[in-house]
């Protein structure tokens, strides 16, 4: 065990070394580490307890995504039977279904075909599953019924979530902070990530706007007043002012044009009343859709409508020609500068539900870092001078071997760019009372085999051979725990798991490579007559 | 200079006679676990019970936590929970799940913070909403489970199934008396308490499983030494190891519980228990004088045939 070749002993000592020195770019300032080679630039990550910023976990809300896959099939049933000169008597949304009963049923055939091509297959173009997006099926007295199934939702919920993250992503990005972390979660989650915010409220607001923008005509045919009675129009929906006093408007279901066929939107000022605006610019299609619609309606109102509420609902004085206008809606600065973010990033395909929130303070986490710093030091220098007061000259060897220890598992976080959470330095604080631990289960095996009887160089050797099967099994177990706390972890705890799970890597090497290596040199150098232990 | 010795050679102290104490203690300490387990509960914190969280800092002199406590009741958020933590500026407040899905919980946020104004800095805001909360408690309860079978499995390929069990009865009781510690101090029961069982039950087998190796050893060595005399000599074998190891790991554990800070403070002092306490005592007292009752083999099994001969059976 004691015995040591010469490429292998320079093997260990190499290892050692590239690994600790992976920890290195730590020390220095972001800026230095930047000029350094690709390989040299890889360093900690800080979690968000310990930089400060905001973690908020956002979920696609299924029953929105369901309505409107629900509210579309049957504006889709009705453009279908419409266009195919089809009669029916009614056409209701149930359940998950979409009914419609036909007036006559000799053009039953003729609806079927049509209504079945609107059952697409699901999953793109890969999709093997067989399943449609719609279940067509007939029953007694001219019903046809349209069911969307889960696998559809299912399917819907997916694609909203692929769009969300690339419009949350436009909208994050204008807030200007440092590598925002977007990523989906399960299937209808989406986790945001962002460093050293101060302060999320503003974070929040961009991400829970759906941001849904479409250009509307005011109904003036019919009284509001009979609509606030619940007899508004089938062709109408009743919607109220965004600011207070809550104006109720009657505006016509029908699209102009959507939010979508926006180019740009920017924040400004109005020139002459000096109030904030926002100014924006249609695409072609929608600026020639702009122009029709407002020639054809000089004089009656149209409604802005942001997220079913009207911004305002200006009367058309001229037809607008040049594709561009400009929404002024008592906005403040901010708030004008933020509609201009969401419509340029776009609208979410669904609706979001914030379902978990952590922020912290950069305060809070400068404070943590240095909390974290003090008790890894005292910790340190205590378990150090206990090994030195205990067992001596072979203390000040484990001393050694376990700072190579710790230093590793600051080059192997650094390597796998990790993420340094509080626990994760709990975590380290720990792994140090593991890897002293395989160090004196090495040094009282010696003990053990001196007072045995053996010689000094033989109790050591015998030592070494039989602790470190001790070491394994005992090391293997708590990695273990580790793995699973890493498995099921997130976050802060996962950061835990992974210190604590390289910490036993490293600690095994060091015990086995080198802790022997050092008292290898020593025995050779010195060729003791007694152990000093 | 003369070493320390905390604990001398060749100890002959008769662990095996003080399981008649040690048993009953520790049966008695279960069952007590237990029932406060059920009758007192577990403090939990929004991570498993949903809810929102708000660490703040008075900007300037001395929280008032009476003046904060009046302003936020005025608000109608239901039960609203208030400490110092930390420092005399820094106050804790936990507000219960609201009724209404996670959208209320973000409007009572907002609600909160605009009670409490410009006066103080907002430090931490955690709000987990119901959906979440559900799933993160069976994620602990699933993980424990998993950890300690991943754990039970291994200690049967690598010994002999008495030893498995014995490792897990020590194991479950560790993780019985450390809830019952949480529930007698009602420290916030969340995610990181979950990351200290799960290590404490890593450091607790670690323990074990050094002692058992010893006893597998004399096994092999000792055909005929009666059965309590030989695990006697394998914890007294490896108690000076047991008790140094376990002092570093105190002093370890120590400096973070003084140093730390609040955020990891129920972290530390719940390790400190399970580990220290507990871990240590269950190795020595329970795991190894139970392999007396599991009847470890020393006829034809695994663990006195020579090692070679392991991989035929």
């Amino acid at each position: 065990m004691l015995y040591f070749t010469r490429w292998k002993a320079a093997a260990i000592v190499l290892t050692a070394l590239v690994v600790c020195l992976f920890a290195v770019p730590n020390f220095f300032p972001e800026a230095t580490v930047k000029s350094w080679p690709a390989f040299a630039q890889r360093r900690l990550v800080l979690g968000l307890d310990l930089q400060g910023g905001s973690h908020i976990l956002l979920e696609v809300d299924t029953n929105a995504v369901r309505k409107d896959k629900l509210e579309t099939t049957r504006d889709d049933v009705r453009r279908v039977l419409r266009d195919a000169r089809v009669g029916y008597t009614g056409l209701v949304v149930r359940g998950n279904s979409v009914e419609v009963r036909l007036r006559d049923g000799a053009s039953m055939d003729a609806a079927l075909t049509k209504l079945r091509e609107l059952s697409v297959p699901l999953g793109g173009i890969l999709g093997g599953s067989g399943q449609r997006s719609l279940e067509v099926t007939t029953e007694a007295g001219n019903l046809i019924r349209l069911t969307v199934g889960d696998a559809a939702i299912v399917d819907r919920v997916r694609q909203s979530v692929e769009q969300s993250i690339q419009i949350i992503e436009r909208r994050v990005n204008e807030l200007g902070t440092v590598e925002p972390l977007i990523q989906r979660q399960g299937t209808d989650r989406i986790l945001v990530q962002v460093p050293g915010l101060q302060d999320p409220t503003r974070l929040k607001e961009l991400l829970g706007k759906t941001a849904k923008l479409d250009f509307r005509m005011v109904d003036i045919g019919t009284p509001v007043e009979q609509a606030l009675q619940g007899r508004a129009p089938p062709e109408d929906d009743l919607l109220y002012s965004s600011t207070a006093p809550k104006t109720p408007y009657l505006i016509e279901k029908r699209v102009l044009v959507s939010g979508a066929e926006l180019t740009d939107a920017q924040p400004g000022f109005d020139q002459r009343t000096s109030e904030p605006i926002v100014s924006f610019r249609f695409n072609t299609a929608g600026a020639r859709k702009f122009a029709q619609a407002t020639q054809e309606n000089v004089g009656k109102p149209f409604a802005i409508v942001l997220d079913n509420e009207v911004i305002s609902a200006p009367v058309i004085r001229e037809p607008i020609l040049g594709g561009s206008g400009q929404i002024s809606g008592s906005f403040t600065v901010q708030s004008a500068n933020d509609l201009s973010i969401l419509l340029r990033a776009g609208a979410l395909p669904a609706p979001l539900t914030i379902i978990e929130e952590r922020t912290v303070g950069p305060g809070l986490g400068a404070d943590s870092i240095a909390k974290g710093k003090i008790s890894s030091y005292v910790g340190a220098a205590m378990v150090i001078l206990f090994m030195l007061a205990t067992y001596g000259l072979f203390g000040l060897f484990a001393n050694i071997a376990v700072a190579i220890n710790v230093a590793m598992i600051f080059g192997v976080l650094s390597l796998l760019n990790a993420t340094l959470t509080l626990p994760g330095i709990a975590g380290i604080v720990l792994t140090v009372g593991i890897a002293v631990d395989s160090n004196v289960l090495i040094y009282e095996r010696i003990r053990e085999e001196v007072r045995g009887g053996r010689s000094p160089i033989n109790a050591i050797d015998a030592g070494f051979s039989r602790a470190l099967a001790t070491i394994l099994d005992s090391n293997i177990t708590t990695f273990i725990a580790a793995a699973v706390l890493f498995y099921i972890g997130t976050g802060p705890v996962r950061g835990f798991a992974v210190t604590l799970g390289i910490g036993i890597v490293t600690t095994v090497f060091t015990a086995f490579t080198v802790t022997r290596l050092i008292v290898a040199t020593w025995v050779r150098w010195r060729r003791p007559q007694h152990v000093p232990i | 200079m003369r070493l320390l010795r905390i604990v001398p050679d060749d100890t002959k102290f008769d662990f095996m006679r003080f399981r008649r104490i040690s048993f009953p203690l520790s049966a008695l300490l279960s069952i007590l676990a237990i029932s406060l387990y059920f009758f007192h509960g577990l403090n939990f914190g929004i991570d498993f019970r949903g809810g929102t969280l708000l660490e703040v800092r008075q900007i300037e002199g001395a929280a008032d936590l009476a003046k904060m406590r009046a302003t936020i009741a005025t608000l109608g958020l239901g039960e609203a929970q208030l400490q110092q933590f930390g420092g005399p500026s820094e106050v804790l407040i936990r507000i219960a799940e609201q009724p209404g899905g996670d959208a209320a919980q973000q409007q009572a946020v907002t609600k909160v913070k605009a009670a409490l104004g410009t006066g103080v800095e907002y430090r931490r805001t955690e709000v987990v909403g119901p959906r979440v909360s559900g799933e993160l408690l069976s994620y602990g309860v699933v993980g424990l489970g998993l950890a300690i079978l991943c754990i039970l499995v291994y200690l049967w390929f690598r010994f002999e199934w008495q030893f498995a069990l014995g490792a897990m009865i020590a194991n479950v009781h560790d993780i019985v008396l450390t809830i019952g510690f949480m529930s007698v101090t009602q420290i916030d029961f969340d995610l990181t308490s979950i990351a200290a069982l799960l290590t404490i039950l890593g450091y607790s087998l670690n323990d074990t499983v050094v002692i058992y190796d010893r006893i597998r050893e004399m096994l092999r060595r000792y055909k005929k030494l009666p059965m309590p005399d030989l695990l006697n000599a394998s914890v007294n074998q490896t108690l000076s190891r047991s008790v140094i190891t376990h002092v570093t790991v105190s002093l370890a554990l120590l400096a973070l519980l003084l140093f730390g800070g609040q955020a990891i403070h129920s972290f530390t002092a719940t390790m400190m228990f399970g580990v220290v306490l507990v871990g240590t005592y269950t190795s020595v007292f329970i795991a190894a004088p139970i392999l007396i009752y599991l009847g470890v083999g020393r006829g034809g099994d695994a663990l006195t045939r020579p090692e070679g001969d392991k991989g035929k059976s």
